[in-house]
């Protein structure tokens, strides 16, 4: 009797590949022997679009370039264009900026648990971090109009004073016992367990050799944080979240207590801005906005690993090129080495722990 | 024979019609009992699913068509009729067609076989159980050759896994059920439920001596009904919808009906064996005398297998879902010696108390 392998074309129509990724894989029954991911099925051209548009009309549409972490791409593009004519930005935007930052990487972070476990095959916690969810972005929504696209960070400020911050105090004091909640639901469930422990292990050397980033990488045991060295983080505590265990429970585990440092991160802004005086900024005038020559580049620490952007300017209103580097590009290239040799169920768990959103891939 | 049968009989006889003839239309009556109940019970479990996932998830669940939502799966049906049934060019159409018939006909006929009081058993043979775990295990066949004949790489997946699991549950299922078998020294579900009689409430039923019985059948059924945590055939994350995938219309409907029509089943099947099926908890009944005493019995039973259901729901609310070779593996390395354990514990009981 001859046997073949079994060639499945997992996506981009699939539940569980979180948007629109394509696998192809390769089985002997469910052992998977090869794993070729096939991205661009969310292509929208952000990077072409930039060099037709002048900065402050591309502004609006870089949220979209990551839906579930908007305020880390408008972030991004600010800091360009700040880096480049040279803006100081006063204390206070400063601290807006980074509570904003640190309540969405919370929000995607929860969302994340949810859809997680909802590749594991359990339902309920993907509601209830939608509940948890809700409160940030309810949050968002009543200080910049929306929930997901929020424009919220201009060149050289902030569209306008933060306000309603007993909303953030609320959610500070929710979200603790929620955690714990979640604790309970899935942390100490057996099969849960059963799923993450020793499951998709994934080796110092090969993240680093795969550029991985953010949370992944930390729950490898590599201790770099990009906030550490961010100048808008100057003056915040953060926390060091390391593990050593580098399986999907590490990656979970990881970001468990990554909202909890967030959490600490946003108390410590939410004090700043509770005493602070009515905001102060100078914004720059975005009518003919004109980058001098040359090329720029910045970095940030995204929730789904270091985002980068880059701009070459030849002085016109339109950037030259634009070119962003997102974290879960390079998680869907580690998919081709770490699922080879899992079987079809963990290997979805697998892709599930790397934390991939596929408008980031494509942009 | 029974009670209804020498209803009907009696009322031909007075219309001098002869026996013969109702002998042969008699099974007319339990049928469409049946299917008018399994209709009701099908359209309410689905709702008091969603309602209960819903209430879990802190929802509201289905609240739209009608009063409460209570019109929602009438709606849900109503659409899945109107549907076009699709046929995939490359599947095998005749055996395609052929597996929803194939897992709705033993799932009829294993509602037929349930004592739903002392009176009223439709089918009543002295081996019941086996005939019962032959039709339950049958779908089991049926979900094969869905699979293998939609002719769909992710539904060959979810056959291949409901066989593998079938080859782990069935054993330590029957050892489970042998126990309680021996227990009664019956083999006829009426003689099962009879045998929990007790003095004292009930304390009689098999759930006493042989909990542990109990929890390795309960565990067999979440596996043999594909529901969660052991859902594998039909992992939504994983294979879509596994082996129903292809399907859609009244043959995706059939699949659905069939699914929840066996939960209710295997959970009244295992009220009977284990949680004294249609006696009641109180020792005595209602309706001591009166007619109403077979309604009061075939409500006990469906209370109890209404709580099992519920339970069943709940953890379908709280749990991931099992690797296939975690399912494997436990059924193998604890559930069988177990359950062989347990027959090995019961027997000795038996023997112990004179039986």
């Amino acid at each position: 009797m001859t046997t073949t392998t079994l060639k499945l074309n997992l996506g981009p129509q699939h539940p569980s590949t979180h948007g629109v990724l394509r696998l192809i894989l390769e089985l002997d029954g469910e052992k998977i022997l090869s794993c070729e991911p096939d991205i661009g099925y969310l292509h929208r051209g952000m990077e072409k679009m930039a060099e037709q548009m002048s900065y402050i009309q591309y502004l609006p549409t870089v949220d979209r370039v990551d839906y579930l972490a908007g305020f880390f791409y408008s972030e991004l593009l600010c800091r360009i264009v700040e880096g480049a004519l040279c803006v100081e930005l006063p204390e206070k935007v400063r601290v807006i900026r980074v509570m904003l930052l640190e309540l969405n990487r919370m929000a995607s972070h929860i969302l994340w648990i949810g859809m997680f476990l909802m590749d594991l095959g359990a339902t309920s916690p993907f509601f209830y971090t939608f509940r948890e969810r809700e409160m940030i972005l309810r949050y968002f929504e009543r200080i910049s109009g929306q929930r997901m696209m929020y424009n919220y960070f201009v060149f050289g400020g902030v569209r306008r004073d933060i306000n309603f911050l007993e909303d953030v105090e609320e959610i500070l004091s929710i979200l603790p016992s929620k955690l714990d909640d979640y604790e309970k639901l899935i942390e100490e469930n057996p099969i849960f367990i059963k799923r993450v422990v020793n499951k998709g292990v994934l080796e110092k050397e090969t993240a680093l050799n795969y550029a991985i980033t953010g949370v992944n990488l930390r729950a490898s045991g590599v201790d770099y944080d990009y906030r550490k060295q961010d100048y808008l983080y100057k003056g915040f505590d953060i926390g060091k979240v390391i593990l050593r265990e580098k399986d999907s429970m590490a990656r979970y585990r990881a970001r468990i207590l990554e909202i909890k440092e967030s959490m600490k991160i946003v108390r410590q802004a939410l004090d700043y801005l509770k005493k602070s005086s009515p905001l102060e900024q100078k914004l720059v005038n975005p009518i003919n906005l004109k980058l001098p020559e040359g090329d720029y580049y910045a970095d940030i620490e995204a929730p789904r690993g270091i985002a980068s952007c880059f701009v070459r300017s030849t002085g016109e209103k339109e950037p030259y090129r634009l070119k962003w580097r997102t974290g879960s590009y390079y998680s869907v290239n580690l998919l081709r080495k770490l699922l080879v040799g899992e079987y079809l169920n963990d290997a979805i768990a697998i892709a599930g722990s790397l934390d991939i959103i596929l408008p980031e891939v494509d942009k | 024979m029974n009670y209804l049968y020498f209803l009907y009989i009696e009322f031909l006889q007075k219309y001098n019609i002869p026996k013969l003839f109702g002998d042969i239309t008699y099974y007319f009556i339990p049928f469409c009992i049946i299917a008018a109940a399994l209709l009701v019970i099908v359209l309410a479990l689905v709702l008091v699913e969603r309602k209960l996932l819903g209430f879990f998830t802190q929802r509201k669940g289905p609240n739209r068509v009608g009063w409460w939502g209570l019109l929602q799966t009438l709606a849900d049906a109503f659409k899945l009729l109107c549907k076009e049934n699709i046929t995939p060019d490359k599947a095998d159409r005749f055996l395609f067609n052929l597996a929803p018939i194939l897992v709705f006909v033993p799932m009829f006929a294993a509602l037929g076989i349930i004592p739903y009081s002392s009176e009223f058993t439709f089918v009543n043979t002295s081996t019941n159980v086996i005939l019962y775990l032959i039709l339950a295990a049958f779908p089991v066949l049926s979900i094969f050759l869905a699979g293998w004949a939609s002719n769909n790489k992710y539904s060959l997946f979810g056959a291949a896994r409901s066989i593998a699991q079938v080859l782990s549950y069935e054993l330590p299922m029957t050892f489970v059920i042998l126990s309680s078998v021996v227990l009664a020294s019956s083999m006829n579900l009426t003689g099962i439920t009879l045998a929990q009689t007790s003095k004292f409430w009930f304390l009689g039923w098999f759930i006493f001596p042989n909990i542990l019985g109990f929890i390795i059948l309960f565990i067999c059924i979440l596996a043999e009904l594909n529901r969660c945590p052991f859902d594998l055939p039909e992992a939504e994350s994983e294979l879509i919808c596994g082996y129903n995938t292809e399907y859609s219309g009244m043959r995706f409907a059939i699949f659905y009906l069939s699914e929840y029509a066996m939960l209710f089943a295997n959970s009244m099947f295992i009220s009977i064996l284990f949680l004294g099926g249609y006696l009641s908890p109180f020792g005595k009944y209602l309706f001591g005398s009166s007619f109403l005493i077979y309604f009061e019995q075939a409500f006990w039973l469906f209370l109890k297998a209404s709580i099992l259901v519920f339970i069943m729901i709940w953890i379908r609310a709280t749990l991931p879902r099992l690797a296939s070779f975690d399912l494997l593996k436990f059924s193998w390395v604890y559930l069988l010696p177990l359950s062989i354990l347990n027959l090995f514990i019961v027997v000795m009981i038996k023997f112990a108390g004179g039986g």
